[in-house]
């Protein structure tokens, strides 16, 4: 292992790298380098080219100008393998591995050990992984099929897999997205860890106090551009939350005077046989509740049975005082209900379909005749909504999947809004999206709860849940461990309670 | 939160710019090229009784593709409508040798149609098996019990204005059934691309766990297009059977395939989220186009199966190749 020193040449450089796609320029010219033993964080919001960058590094990208140098000597990846081959590894958002291969296949996938007759070495591939996951500090045992993993684990498998090819840099996109509080700070860790052996890491991430916890250095994106590098000691959190959006964000939640009206909500002895257990509360009008909890405590399994999808054991809705069966989504947006899932591109958009027709999809009786389309009709009611959210598209008819993850998770947004719900749920509504995005959907909620509308958040994210709420509900292992309000809602409490941690 | 004012225009193509890059454009060009092609290599193509006779060629097969069309962009498809076609026809033939009406025998072929649909969607739907499969299974059923009814044997007397319906011309030279495909087109057309059901069909085929979170009842749409899709092998079988005059077990067999060839090469996804009825018209056009040009140049049945075969691939492989080479 190489002595690491501030001064050391970069393993990896970029030098006015650019790609181009039809009628968008994702990349202009940005610069980039890696140093050994340093973690530079790439900043940027959604839309800035981070994720285009991560392709052109593994491989799956070409880029249409510019070059890369490992070492000092130009190279370029044409296809995954070449991008291994020079060392270079991504883990990725969303993880690709799979469900039903065992652990220590998973780690091996594509780059077997070979024994005789080139057959794949499974013996030493267990032992090899078993050091592996060792080394990282994850008891995961080789033989065990993913499916049975948590996705803490999943994550570590990933991060063994990426280990295995002897990377020399290591990418993280938003690797902490999906963790509860406890695995980030394992995962901080093994990035320590990570660093020691000398490695190179590119961290991606939304979530500032990751970023100053564990970054050395950092660089900035813009639209496209690159905008600044530097070390992370040197700047401050505003300076770079500046250099990210071009202008002055403060991260403030927005200030409401909540006018809290009648109850519109009440939900009595849901159970489930397996994800979630004698769940009561109530919701009024223009009231904002937030369900915080750790990945896992059964927040969302929850809300997808208050929205007809997963049936529970028992338990009684009512709206507005009348009792409410909702044995599926079509009856739970007739009686008002929506949802906003977490899983944007799978649930809550269908990526494929153009804009306008996402928006109006639930509410197609409304802008029909006799069942007969009105595109007319159509075409105003999705503009009514998405200028509400201040979407930015090309046109109505452009492919959800052409957009930025916040846009996409406005054109959501957008769709339930147009039906004129009573209540509207929303399911980690700003993970992985940028600060502007964010902010808008912050201020939409309080635009839309003063508007009379009630609102459940599902959040993981302390602050948004003590910005937003009026009240918090706190969930661990599928029961309510707690119902705050007013003071009681602190950070502390929080955590204490979706943590089991009794009183102090 | 911003104020400005930003507009977004409602589209960047006009509708019209995008027909004329569209698929059904290019394929248009191909049916074009076949019917020059085919009235230069012989003389009789271009004769009216003949043109006439050609379309029989598809119009039974094009009823059921259009259903079939709606299925396959829902993601879902029906290998069973060859052998429903040979259920309903025994079925009829059944009832024919008890002279009953035929309006009655007419009835009977929709009816088992409609009856073949529901279980298909029964077992999709209801219980979540993979479609394919099913249908897979369902089309050694059906024909399987046309077997074990008609062994090697034949049902023939039907009434004979049932006649009429295979074999009929409503004005001149234009046949009963180029009528019925005709309307039968126009029907699945505005079914498809003007209504909420033909949004929902989009939907479900782009993404049914999408679909089925924004309040589409993905179920219900399923089994409608599992319905339509037998009733449609029941139109088509009553049509058929009228045209031969009898019923043998064997009767359609293999016409799946073409039905589905059809679909495919009209340019809809066999994966699923998109096509069109229009390409799908225009898909029929070509395969009667070519069926029928190959057979007055004598070419033998074998030999015409290879040349669908290899059509449907060069026109799929077409935009492929063409990017390639751009590259």
């Amino acid at each position: 292992m190489q002595a690491t020193t501030a001064t050391e040449a970069p393993v990896l450089r970029l030098d006015r790298i650019s790609k181009i796609f039809p009628g968008v320029k994702a990349l202009s010219e940005v610069d980039l380098a890696l140093y050994p033993g340093q973690v530079t964080a790439l900043v940027g919001e959604n839309g800035a080219g981070k994720s285009t960058l991560v392709k052109i590094l593994t491989g799956i990208y070409q880029p249409d100008g510019g070059e890369i140098t490992v070492d000092g000597t130009p190279v370029s990846f044409p296809t995954a393998q070449d991008a291994a081959a020079h060392g270079i590894t991504a883990i990725h958002q969303e993880t690709v591995l799979f469900d039903d291969l065992t652990v220590a296949e998973n780690i091996f996938l594509g780059h077997a050990l070979k024994g005789r007759f080139g057959l794949i070495d499974t013996a030493r591939q267990r032992r090899m992984a078993a050091e592996i996951l060792h080394s990282i500090g994850a008891e995961i045992d080789p033989d065990t099929r993913l499916r049975e993993l948590g996705i803490a684990s999943k994550h570590l498998v990933a991060i063994s897999r990426a280990l295995s090819i002897d990377a020399r840099v290591v990418i993280m996109d938003e690797p902490t997205a999906a963790l509860s509080h406890k695995e980030i700070h394992e995962l901080y860790e093994l990035v320590e860890k990570l660093k020691a052996q000398g490695k190179a890491i590119l961290f991606i991430s939304h979530k500032f106090d990751e970023i100053f916890r564990i970054a050395d250095r950092y660089t900035v994106f813009r639209d496209g551009q690159f905008v600044a590098e530097g070390r992370i000691s040197e700047i401050t959190e505003g300076e770079l939350v500046h250099m990210m959006v071009g202008r002055s964000v403060d991260q403030v939640f927005p200030k409401r005077t909540p006018s809290i009206g009648k109850e519109v909500l009440q939900v009595t002895g849901y159970d489930h046989p397996t994800e979630f257990e004698g769940i009561n509360f109530t919701l009024r009008r223009g009231e904002i509740l937030g369900f915080y909890g750790l990945v896992g405590a059964g927040r969302s399994e929850f809300m997808q049975s208050l929205f007809g999808i997963t049936k529970p054991s028992k338990g009684v809705t009512k709206i507005d005082g009348e009792i409410t069966v909702i044995r599926s989504p079509a009856e739970a947006v007739e009686a008002g209900i929506v949802y906003v899932p977490e899983d944007r591109g799978l649930q809550g958009a269908i990526r494929p379909m153009p804009i306008f027709q996402n928006v109006t999809l639930p509410s197609l009786s409304r802008t029909s005749r006799n069942g007969f389309i009105k595109l007319a009709e159509e075409f105003a009611l999705a503009r009514e909504y998405t200028e509400r959210l201040d979407l930015r598209a090309a046109s109505l008819d452009t492919p959800v999947g052409n957009l930025s993850g916040g846009n996409q998770q406005k054109v959501v947004i957008a769709k339930w809004l147009a039906t004129q719900p009573k209540v509207i749920i929303l399911d980690e509504p700003t993970k992985g999206i940028d600060i502007g995005s964010k902010a808008a959907v912050h201020d939409f909620m309080a635009e839309l709860a003063s508007q009379g509308l009630a609102v459940i958040m599902v959040s993981s994210e302390i602050p948004e849940v003590l910005g937003m709420s009026d009240r918090v509900i706190v969930m661990r292992e599928g029961r309510i461990a707690a119902e705050l309000s007013g003071d009681e809602m602190t950070p502390e409490t929080l955590v204490r309670h979706a943590a089991g941690i009794a009183e102090a | 939160m911003s104020t400005t004012e930003r507009f977004i225009p409602d589209r960047l193509q006009s509708p019209l710019q995008k027909k004329i890059k569209s698929w059904e454009s290019l394929l248009l060009a191909v049916a074009i090229a076949i019917f020059i092609a085919n009235s230069f290599a012989s003389p009789y193509f271009l004769n009216a009784w003949n043109l006439s006779d050609a379309t029989f060629n598809f119009t039974e097969k094009a009823m059921i593709a259009f259903a079939m069309a709606l299925l396959i962009i829902a993601g879902e498809i029906d290998l069973s409508v060859a052998s429903i076609i040979a259920l309903a026809s025994t079925a009829m033939g059944a009832a024919a040798q008890f002279d009953v009406s035929t309006l009655t025998l007419v009835l009977i072929g929709l009816g088992v149609g409609l009856a073949c649909g529901a279980f298909n969607a029964i077992l999709v739907c209801g219980m979540g098996l993979p479609s394919i499969v099913v249908t897979i299974g369902t089309m050694s059923l059906f024909r399987g019990i046309s077997y074990i009814v008609l062994g090697d044997q034949a049902y023939r007397g039907y009434p004979s204005d049932f006649a009429f319906f295979g074999q009929g011309y409503v004005f001149w030279v234009i046949s009963f059934e180029f009528v019925l495909f005709a309307l039968i087109a126009v029907l699945y057309g505005i079914l498809l691309h003007k209504t909420n059901f033909g949004r929902a069909v989009y939907a479900i085929g782009n993404n049914a766990t999408g679909a089925l979170f924004s309040g589409i009842r993905v179920n219900r749409v399923k089994s409608i297009l599992f319905l339509l899709t037998g009733l449609m092998s029941g139109v088509a079988a009553v049509c058929l059977t009228s045209r031969l005059g009898s019923t043998r077990p064997s009767i359609g067999l293999g016409m799946e395939l073409e039905v589905v060839t059809m679909v495919v090469l009209g340019g809809v996804n066999i994966l699923g989220g998109s096509g069109s009825i229009p390409g799908v018209v225009i898909a029929a056009f070509v395969m009667g186009l070519v069926t029928f040009g190959l057979g007055l140049l004598n070419v033998p049945g074998i030999v015409m199966s290879i040349f669908i075969g290899a059509l449907l691939i060069g026109v799929i492989a077409l935009p492929r190749l063409w990017e390639m080479w751009r590259k």
